[in-house]
């Protein structure tokens, strides 16, 4: 029950752009409009996805990692919404302009670079690809850490001159990678075979 | 040799109330929906007309799109916000102070300033440096008749504009985003170019707050930073002054500000844009089209160095 009411909340963003631009109600520059809003949420999400285990390990909360496989597929998700509407909708899928936006400018590649990992952290995100891959799964999908970081600096590069929201989120950002740079620190000097 | 404005017909101005067809918008949408994955399906449902249009297919923007997304940061970054928030600005009384290399600097009433001009109707290609761009019906008077009552000495080669400081009345002063006031500056022969206006409205109406009330600069071939709003002072000066952007940002923003579709901004390409309430992009025309007017002005300079 729980689980679907998450699920259901993730989605209503997208629902939202969806409904919006059904009734041509989004606003003066639609593009705009779908464009940031599909990349705003999955960045968010990603965020929420990584605020889990320290939710997790600070409430001692077990449930809540049910939620986050499902909350990073739907970043994902977002994800490719909004590099599809850049694509098509934006660059009218003229590959030499896309191919030239990405490799001129820091923006396109960082984001380009993101949609690479979130890609293959989805396709082995089911149960039977983390079986498969056994060890070398929990190292793969440590390259979130990677792309959250990717993600904010493409994000930042957006704006023109007013950086106070992308410094407000790298605040976050900061500190959820930073939480756990402390705990692996304090498990490294606690760990019995050490020295 | 007289010069030709180009002219988008104003017969085009009563589409304004049907560009938004909500039928092709509703195919669009359809499509967008049915064929998330599928690009090229989602490209031929848009149809006629919501696509990035030619270059030459210029039908003014509509008045509630000029007048609702504003690049106005003494407002707001946000430019769907600075319509609420200019909403009760004061445009009047208001005075111009005009002085530097003149032969009276004085303080003028605006209506003082205007008196016994007649505005004209200019309809206007506008293009944003963030690569977008709108057509606007602008109703204004050519600078350079304005420049003529001001009776600048022949000390003065470069015009400045400089926008209210009021934190009051705009809350984005209060932060530290840009150096306040706002400032922009044209070379005196840019200034004196017929097309550069200085405007008053906007579809034969008085231009609100959001867009630069109640008096603006528009130089169509440069992007739209250029154009001062809510101008207070007008000074004549012999260097070229600091203007804010190039001020805040100098690897981004020059003082030409040329529209140029071969100098990229270094963080996004200039060589096509989109058209407001349109999706796709069209290609950018070299001073925004308005090359044959405009060009001689920069002979032998060099446009990536002067960008």
């Amino acid at each position: 029950m729980r689980w679907w009411g998450v699920f259901a909340l993730a989605a209503v963003p997208g629902v939202r752009l969806v409904y919006r631009a059904f009734w041509g109600d989004l606003g003066p520059d639609p593009l705009v409009t779908l464009e940031h809003g599909t990349g705003f949420w999955a960045f968010v999400l990603l965020i929420v996805t990584l605020s889990i285990t320290p939710l997790r390990r600070l409430t001692g909360w077990n449930q809540v990692i049910k939620l986050r496989k499902m909350l990073g597929l739907w970043s994902a998700a977002y994800a490719v919404a909004h590099v599809t509407i850049y694509a098509t909708l934006d660059q009218g899928l003229d590959w030499p302009s896309i191919w030239a936006d990405a490799l001129e400018h820091r923006r396109i590649y960082l984001g380009a670079a993101t949609l690479v990992i979130l890609l293959a952290l989805a396709a082995t995100s089911p149960n039977v690809m983390v079986r498969r891959l056994g060890k070398r799964w929990g190292t793969l999908h440590r390259l979130i850490y990677l792309a959250v970081v990717l993600a904010l600096f493409h994000y930042a590069l957006t704006q023109k001159l007013d950086v106070r929201e992308p410094l407000l989120w790298g605040g976050v950002v900061t500190l959820l990678l930073g939480l756990r740079a402390w705990w692996g620190w304090r498990k490294f000097r606690d760990s019995p075979s050490r020295g | 040799m007289p010069l030709r404005i180009p002219r988008i017909a104003p017969s085009e101005i009563t589409d304004e109330r049907h560009f938004w067809d909500r039928r092709s918008w509703l195919a669009a949408v359809g499509g967008a929906v049915g064929a998330a994955a599928a690009g090229p399906a989602l490209l031929s449902a848009m149809g006629p007309g919501r696509r990035g249009g030619g270059a030459d297919d210029d039908k003014p923007t509509p008045y509630d799109s000029i007048t609702g997304y504003n690049n106005f940061y003494e407002f707001s970054t946000d430019k769907e916000e600075v319509k609420p928030l200019a909403a009760r600005f004061r445009t009047r009384p208001w005075t111009v102070r005009v002085e530097g290399a003149v032969r009276r600097p004085r303080t003028w009433d605006l209506d003082e300033l205007l008196r016994g001009f007649t505005a004209e109707e200019r309809i206007y290609r506008h293009r944003c440096v963030e690569a977008w761009s709108m057509v606007v019906p602008w109703n204004g008077i050519p600078l350079a008749q304005v420049i003529r009552r001001l009776d600048p000495t022949p000390a003065a080669k470069y015009v400045e504009f400089t926008t209210l400081l009021d934190p009051a009345q705009m809350p984005g002063q209060r932060s530290g985003i840009l150096p306040w006031p706002y400032v922009e500056a044209l070379r005196l022969d840019e200034a004196m170019h017929p097309l550069t206006l200085l405007v008053t409205g906007i579809y034969g109406r008085p231009i609100p707050p959001q867009n630069g009330a109640p008096l603006r600069l528009v130089v169509p071939w440069k992007y739209g930073f250029k154009g001062a709003k809510s101008i207070v002072r007008i000074r004549f000066l012999e260097r070229q002054p600091a203007t804010t952007w190039a001020l805040a940002v100098p690897n981004e923003y020059g003082f030409y500000a040329n529209v140029n579709p071969t100098v990229d901004h270094p963080r996004w390409s200039q060589a096509r844009e989109r058209r407001i309430g349109e999706f796709g992009r069209r290609p950018t025309l070299m001073f925004n089209g308005y090359a044959e007017q405009v060009a001689s002005l920069y002979g032998g300079m060099d446009l990536r160095v002067n960008f």
